[in-house]
């Protein structure tokens, strides 16, 4: 069985891994402190701000930017457009990386980390707490993930028998890792109910769930298109546009009708009278706003026919839900007291160097195993 | 408890006692008062923190002279725990590390069984619990209304030497009764009020009953707490925020209990999704087959 994947050919280390790499090694060394002297010397979290840019971009950001393999999924196997299957792999191996440092982040972000097993053990579990249900579900999801991609790694090993077990249940994997993104993306939304008048009622709405995991989705095709963009043009390999244009007119219409509910949800509770004042919910509201429209309008013109355009307006997708994620986290969190909260250097290394070694695994796995689409006679897919 | 913002003189009895009580440590920060406080000899707590557990603040407007007034006025507000009926920090732990004693009602801290993940404190409506963020091993601290000082037959600390008995210590109901009589009473006229245990006969004190605000706050507050308040200026001023009578942790439970009951919706969107991936996926291979 000829594999449709195949293995990227080119140097393990170059400027850019080397670059990662440190970038990764100063933020092990900021993590290594925060063991050494607790949370509080390392991070400028507070008695106002109990969570800050580990929690919100690491975890919340983190996790949508590894909606990739979902987003694909839903589209691919659930609603049957195997055309863009080539996409699937690559967007797979975003996710595997995008959760497994989300939970990796979570560690020592937690203030008893020598616990967190407590939260697997079911006499502890309080089923009334989104928390379990995000921690539970994300644990078991990064072991799908991994499941799911397994066939690529057995591939490259030559191990035939394992790859066919692996593909005969893929049927089921694929089923939980489309249902399981629902439940914790949309939980990562439930979360901030619980909030009442300490979140912005531009933010606080019983739709948080629902918002959550539709731009959730839409940053997962946000991701699919800058990650096969930057690939095929950083590695000179066939481009992929034509299907990106599909995915972004999916991505499109989904942004659009998420920010007409967003507006139309706020109009109804009656809370559209802050949209003017100048503060920080206000500022995110309209940036959000813009980043989607723009998006949209791109990839719904004759702009997207141009890939940089299209790149664009995929970084818009992912700068939409980060905004998004952050005003409702941080931003349009109003804390009892006067509190403020912006993260300090360590703080930031450690969240750019997680980034950096998500980034820096993505390339040396699509170097070393067969992930990125095989592109007929011009790239045999075995050489 | 009861705290009557109009009895507290600010004198910090109850913040000093608590931390006795609770072996907290001293916290002189910030020592903004360079050689009056260089020995550190003043505990000056700003607000709740990792380690402080109560801590009264001053509330004033324009010159600060006339106590309990709204404009030039002044007055202390006491920060700590409200022990909410329905709380917040219960409902969003994961781990049973907060709980709420079916007696008593105080809502407690394992940290045998906490995590750290500081939900509590992100999701409680007064900013209460608070992680001892200074320590490479730190845990939540909270009031605990001197739970270990009541299982002796004590009470909290604070109630304990609050001289005025501003903070007053008894059962919810007797204490609600306690507010409405003074609330019923004309302002002006000559008042007893009893001090530390509500229960006990304790000396009390004569005073004139000041110009309250015509509510008990926290008798509706989330849902209700088991700590009330009085005074004589808006609830805002001494840092306790305008909430609704909805606790809405009642919300976020519903919201997920409805779409996880019995787990039968992810059960059947699997089931679901399963179906559709078999198909097509046998659809996309038959295709694929066809183009070779």
């Amino acid at each position: 069985m000829a594999s449709r994947f195949e293995r990227l050919h080119a140097p393990l280390i170059t400027p850019l891994t080397l670059v990662l790499a440190v970038i990764a090694a100063a933020a092990a060394w900021f993590i290594y402190l925060r063991f050494q002297l607790g949370l509080g010397a390392i991070a400028n979290i507070n008695a106002g701000y109990p969570w800050g840019l580990w929690v919100v971009v690491d975890v919340v950001i983190g996790s949508a930017l590894g909606c990739g393999g979902f987003a694909m999924a839903l589209l691919i196997y659930i609603f049957n457009r195997g055309a863009l299957s080539p996409l699937m792999r690559p967007a797979l191996l975003g996710g595997l990386f995008g959760y497994s440092l989300a939970g990796a982040a979570v560690l020592f972000d937690l203030g008893r980390w020598w616990q967190f097993y407590n939260i697997l053990t079911p006499w502890h579990w309080n089923l009334n707490s989104v928390m379990l249900e995000i921690a539970l579900c994300v644990f078991v999801y990064v072991v799908v993930l991994w499941l799911e991609f397994s066939p690529a790694l057995f591939e490259r090993f030559g191990w035939k028998g394992l790859r066919q077990f692996a593909e005969n249940w893929m049927w089921l994997l694929i089923a939980l890792g489309v249902v399981l993104p629902f439940m914790h993306q949309s939980s990562l939304g439930s979360a901030l109910v619980v909030l009442g008048h300490k979140l912005d009622p531009l933010y606080n709405t019983a739709f948080l769930p629902l918002l959550f995991v539709t731009s959730a989705i839409a940053m997962g095709f946000g991701v699919v298109v800058v990650e096969a963009t930057v690939v095929s043009h950083s590695f000179r390999r066939a481009s992929e546009h034509a299907l990106l244009v599909q995915v972004a007119a999916v991505m499109a219409w989904l942004l659009i009708g998420w920010t007409l509910f967003r507006w139309g949800e706020v109009a109804y509770r009656g809370a559209l009278g802050g949209v003017l004042a100048w503060s920080g919910a206000t500022v995110s509201l309209w940036l959000e706003t813009l980043l989607a429209l723009f998006a949209a309008l791109v990839c719904l013109s004759g702009a997207r026919n141009d890939a940089r355009w299209l790149f664009m307006a995929g970084v818009a997708v992912l700068l939409f839900g980060s905004v998004y994620r952050v005003a409702s986290y941080l931003v349009a969190y109003h804390p009892v007291g006067n509190y403020s909260y912006f993260p300090s250097f360590p703080e930031l290394v450690i969240t750019i160097g997680v980034i950096a070694f998500e980034v820096l695994a993505y390339l040396v796995f699509v170097k070393v195993f067969p992930v990125l689409g095989a592109h007929g006679a011009a790239h045999p897919a075995r050489k | 408890m009861l705290i009557d913002s109009t009895l507290c003189i600010g004198c910090q009895a109850c913040v000093d006692a608590c931390r006795e009580a609770n072996g907290v440590v001293m916290d002189p920060t910030p020592n903004n008062f360079e050689g009056w406080n260089a020995a550190q000899t003043w505990d000056i707590a700003q607000d709740l923190d990792g380690e402080t557990l109560n801590v009264i603040r001053l509330w004033r407007s324009g010159n600060a002279t006339v106590k309990d007034a709204e404009e030039d006025g002044f007055a202390f507000g006491k920060r700590h725990c409200l022990h909410c009926v329905d709380p917040s920090c219960i409902s969003v732990c994961p781990v049973q590390a907060m709980t709420k004693d079916p007696v008593t009602g105080i809502v407690g801290y394992d940290p045998d069984a906490c995590i750290g993940c500081r939900y509590c404190s992100y999701g409680c409506p007064f900013g209460v619990p608070q992680f001892d963020l200074n320590s490479a091993f730190g845990q939540i601290n909270k009031c605990q209304m001197c739970r270990h000082l009541q299982a002796e037959g004590k009470i909290p600390a604070c109630c304990d030497v609050c001289p005025t008995g501003a903070s007053l210590f008894g059962p919810v109901d007797l204490l609600q009764a306690e507010a409405e009589r003074r609330l019923a009473a004309t302002p002006g006229s000559l008042m007893s009020f009893p001090r530390g245990d509500i229960t006990q006969d304790r000396p009390r004190h004569e005073k004139a009953v000041p110009h309250y605000i015509r509510q008990t706050y926290g008798e509706h507050e989330v849902g209700g707490t088991q700590v009330r308040y009085l005074s004589a200026v808006p609830f805002e001023s001494i840092g306790l925020p305008k909430l609704d009578s909805f606790a809405p942790s009642r919300l976020s439970e519903g919201l997920q209990h409805t779409l996880y009951k019995w787990m039968i919706a992810p059960v059947l969107a699997v089931v679901g999704a399963a179906w559709l991936v078999r198909r097509n996926r046998v659809a996309a291979e038959r295709d694929r087959g066809e183009e070779v």
